[in-house]
């Protein structure tokens, strides 16, 4: 394996000193226009004379379509179409991430509650809703399958019978997505050397991304036939490669750009309303807005697979652990989304950041006619992380040992051998990160009591629901840590593109950066901005609006975009400072003897030596002149997971993060407050501290979420119970404790700066120590995520 | 129907209502006041966070005939024109309290409220006073930082004067 992605331009060896640079906390450039209320949000996009559009939901989990009745729907004054399967333009009606399973409209089959059945376009939302409500659809229910067992049936109904993706030739059964083993060693002969072997089964969730915007998007049909999109995605050019083909047009006459994105969290990698606004939108002649309210949200995108996990682990007396089996199932529901790439991943990362030399791993997704799941934070690594989390606190109560030690002995570090057999060839922190959180003073104990006064019932469980003051209140203490790939995996050609000007203009250098990369408020053109200061040593940066104009920057998903799209700009960068350079020998070469010789920096707009000499101002070096490029930045490239074997060099970085919860729980209702979680996370580099931060708070707040609240409730019939706010619970301010934050910096040197990416390592190891400190303080076994109240009583 | 109402300050004249239609429907789609955000519809996020003759509500809530000839604070009115970002605003975006932003507006309308009744909130008043308000993305932290900051800086100009 090649260590350095190839680069043309020389590496400095002095990093360039720039204010508002790299590794400074600088302002949000969108940050006045979002304090404001003036930034332009997907659901905030107006046009002249536009319509609005609505979509019609199956209210069954499976059924065959008899007939759709749309002339009652027609007739409703203010509407201007009404879409079904029958009106699409081509022969290609499927769109999908990485299997073109997903119809556009339901053809002949629902398999899901709520999946698309048909479009209106009305010139008011309300006017769409109601004729939507008036299109008569004939259903006829077919039997669902929801579980392993009723999907794996020897006569269940087989969800997609004519699959032709590559994965359908190597499963057992057609309602297996794709399935990962992942063998190495000698499981059976170290299981005889155990001393102590603990199983467990543990359950995950239907968690939700619940990201505040929602889906939305205008599309208005342009002169040329085409159509302009303005939507907030995730992946500019992943949803261009899969409209146009079903619009039936070239993708050069779909133009996609980015309106302000709301969160995303993995829930815009799927196409919503993209293809079913430009439908409307070229059918009617005029703009099609379409606007999701909080239910067609829910029903709108996939939400993280929930998941059963079997374990078990062996230990010797010493606590090393001896081997690891564990067989994971996870839902994809109805159809693949990325699937099969939870599955790698929860597959290779199954053993967590530990050394185990003989493993014997199986992961797999089922179609079934649950809601599709997909992308979330974490990505199949925080399913297995609560599982084996679990474990490593199993082991070390069996083996009489503290459970921070337990891990201790056994934590990977650089050099460690992953089940995959890839060697981790960067730091590897997992103690370290312990120690961190496990040192920091616990808050005092007993917060509630004040001087003299009634207890402060907000600081108790049950909170202004005053429902203790204390009594039956016990607190409890969990660590857990977690590993997370970086980037995109198993071979996939992962790149980033990045555009950048430099010009003078009024005197000053100015540099104008343009990417595809989908800002969705992780801070991603702070941080272009940054490195543009850094590598070009101007102070004027302007960030373009993202759109399909230029190449694609992958997506904004796998912690990846700091990494790829920002080493995307500083790769382009340094291409504009050897042309800078190269300028400035033909200029003014004979006047220095340093322009042969010296390692050159751009720096305050000013060509200067390594030892701070001015050799140029920028603006006479290029006299009048723009220097304008365009480039592709790859990370080194990883292998396919062998399908028989799981070894392969299949990810590209590994990012950690550790956590300490603090939980007080009255044990006497089953409620639980979270008092303080604490992480610790190597990030390699923290290019923007303050931004980095809140990564970790905010991906340790939806570990949360799943520890103890959130859960998309689908009962036996595959039917959604709760989707709203009123009935998907995320955490609020007061559900929330103090998050105290640890940043490590230990480089990776295959990555830009060294950095690692952030986003979703925090997300991990988050649910597992709190599931871990209400264990502490109730004895409970708790082997299922969300952790209800009645799991702690025991009462049904 | 005409819906007739004061906002940031300003008559507005809203014609052909339909009577469903929600303050926050008005206010977005129809004055051209975009700021307010609308996550979930049902009163349950605060994004759509206004001030109602001073009392902080959910406009989603709010029917808009309800608004007839009453006075409305958005985000769009918070900082005053003459002297840029109004400290609270600041304060979220010294604090690094904005992420995606969707819930800031809200934010700042229900913080600027708190601010007004209670100047030197403790944590625990803060987290009350928000706890109508989601927010994803930054797990409140910052959003208590940025509170905190606000408080102290209004508490320093108090003490100058
Ligand atoms: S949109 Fe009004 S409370 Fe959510
Ligand atoms: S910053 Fe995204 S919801 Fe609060």
């Amino acid at each position: 394996m090649t260590a350095e992605p190839t680069r043309g331009p020389r590496r400095l060896t002095r990093a360039p000193r720039a204010a508002q640079g790299v590794g400074v906390s600088v302002a949000r450039p969108d940050g006045t226009l979002k304090v404001t209320g003036e930034f332009a949000y997907a659901s905030d996009m107006w046009h002249e004379d536009m319509l609005w559009g609505h979509t019609l939901r199956s209210p069954h989990a499976h059924a065959r379509v008899l007939s759709i009745d749309i002339a009652a729907a027609l007739a409703v004054p203010g509407v201007y179409a009404v879409l079904t399967h029958d009106d699409l333009p081509t022969s290609q009606t499927r769109y999908g991430l990485e299997c073109l399973d997903t119809p556009v409209l339901a053809d002949g089959v629902v398999r899901h509650h709520g999946e698309p059945v048909a479009l209106v376009a009305a010139d008011h939302p309300e006017t769409a809703r109601r004729a939507a409500a008036r299109i008569a659809v004939d259903y006829e229910p077919l039997p669902v399958v929801h579980d392993e067992a009723t999907a794996l049936a020897d006569d269940a109904p087989v969800l997609h019978p004519h699959r032709d993706d590559h994965h359908a030739p190597h499963v057992r059964h057609p309602n297996i997505v794709h399935r990962q083993p992942v063998r190495r060693g000698d499981p059976d002969a170290a299981a005889a050397r155990a001393d102590v072997i603990v199983t467990g089964t543990y359950t995950v969730g239907m968690q939700d991304q619940a990201f505040l915007g929602p889906e939305s998007g205008l599309a208005v049909p342009a002169e040329d036939g085409g159509v302009d999109l303005y939507v907030a995605t995730q992946w500019l050019h992943s949803d261009l490669r899969q409209i146009a083909p079903v619009l039936g047009l070239p993708e050069d006459k779909v133009r996609m750009t980015l309106s302000g994105v709301g969160g995303a969290f993995g829930g815009r990698e799927d196409l919503s309303m993209q293809i079913h606004g430009c439908l409307l939108a070229l059918r009617t002649g005029k703009p099609v807005k379409m606007v999701y309210d909080r239910f067609q949200s829910f029903f709108g995108h996939v939400h993280r697979h929930p998941a059963t996990l079997w374990y078990e682990h062996g230990a010797t007396r010493e606590g090393l652990l001896t081997h690891m089996r564990c067989r994971i199932v996870l839902d994809g529901g109805a159809y693949a989304s990325s699937s099969p790439a939870v599955v790698g991943n929860a597959a290779s990362l199954s053993a967590g950041p530990y050394v185990v030399d003989h493993v014997d791993i199986e992961a797999l997704a089922l179609y079934t006619n649950n809601p599709p799941c997909g992308a979330m934070r974490g990505f199949g690594a925080v399913q297995a992380c609560f599982a084996y989390e679990s474990q490593m606190d199993k082991l070390a109560a069996e083996l009489g040992l503290d459970p921070v030690e337990f891990r201790r002995r056994n934590a990977m570090s650089q050099g460690s051998r992953l089940p995959t057999g890839q060697v981790v060839d960067a730091p590897a922190p997992v103690a370290e990160l312990l120690r961190r959180v496990k040192a920091l003073p616990l808050p005092p104990e007993r917060q509630w009591e004040t001087a003299g006064a009634a207890p402060d019932v907000r600081a108790l469980p049950g909170g202004l629901s005053n429902t203790t003051h204390g009594e039956g209140v016990v607190r409890g203490v969990g660590y857990a840590v977690g590993i997370k790939n970086v980037g995109f995996s198993e071979g996939f050609d992962d790149y980033s593109t990045a555009r950048v000007r430099l010009e003078v203009a009024g005197g000053e250098p100015v540099a104008t950066v343009h990417t595809a990369a989908a800002e969705v408020g992780q801070g991603g053109v702070t941080v272009q901005a940054q490195i543009v200061r850094t590598e070009l040593g101007v102070q004027q940066v302007t960030i373009q609006p993202a759109d399909t104009r230029v190449g694609s920057a992958g997506s904004t998903s796998a912690s990846r975009q700091t990494y790829m799209t920002g080493g995307a700009v500083r790769h382009t960068c340094e291409a504009i400072r050897e042309r800078v350079l190269a300028l400035g020998r033909a200029r003014f070469g004979g006047t220095h003897p340093a322009w042969e010789h010296a390692e050159l920096l751009l720096e305050d707009g000013k060509v200067v030596t390594e030892a701070g000499e001015v050799l140029a101002a920028l603006a006479d070096v290029l006299d009048g002149q723009a220097i304008d490029i365009e480039q592709e930045f790859r990370h080194r490239p990883t292998q396919p997971f062998d399908r028989m074997t799981g070894q392969g060099f299949g990810h590209v970085q590994y990012s950690f993060a550790a956590h300490r919860a603090v939980v007080e729980v009255d044990t006497e209702l089953g409620l639980v407050k979270v008092v303080e979680l604490a992480c610790a996370q190597d990030v390699g580099k923290a290019v923007n501290p303050q931004a980095v931060a809140g990564q970790i708070q905010g991906g340790t707040v939806q570990g949360l979420g799943l520890a103890v609240m959130e859960e998309i409730l689908v009962g036996p019939d595959a039917k959604v119970r709760n989707p709203s706010f009123t009935d998907y619970l995320i955490p609020t301010i007061l559900d929330t404790p103090t998050l105290p934050v640890d940043i490590l910096e230990l480089a990776d040197h295959h990555a830009p700066y060294g950095l690692r990416g952030a986003g979703e390592a925090p997300t991990l190891s988050s649910t597992p120590a709190v599931v871990s400190a209400i264990r502490a303080a109730t004895g409970r076994a708790l082997t299922r995520v969300p952790v209800r109240p009645e799991h702690i009583t025991d009462t049904p | 129907m005409r819906v007739t109402l004061t906002v940031n300050g300003r008559r507005h004249q809203a014609d052909d209502v339909w009577e469903g239609e929600s303050l926050l429907y008005v206010l977005r789609e129809r004055l051209g006041l975009p700021g307010s955000k609308n996550a979930c519809e049902q009163g349950e996020c605060g994004s759509c966070t206004v001030r109602l003759d001073d009392v902080p509500v959910c406009s989603c809530l709010v029917a808009a005939g309800q608004a007839q000839d009453r006075d409305v604070v958005t985000v769009e009115g918070l900082a005053d024109p003459g002297t840029g970002l109004a400290p609270v605003q600041q304060a979220f975006l010294d604090a690094g309290a904005v992420q995606c932003g969707f819930c800031t507006p809200g934010l700042l309308v229900a913080t600027d409220d708190l601010l007004r009744h209670c100047p030197q909130p403790t944590d625990a008043d803060i987290r009350e006073a928000l706890s109508g308000n989601l927010c994803r993305c930054t797990g409140y932290e910052k959003i208590l930082d940025a509170v905190r900051l606000a408080a102290a800086r209004s508490g320093e100009t108090a003490g100058e004067r």
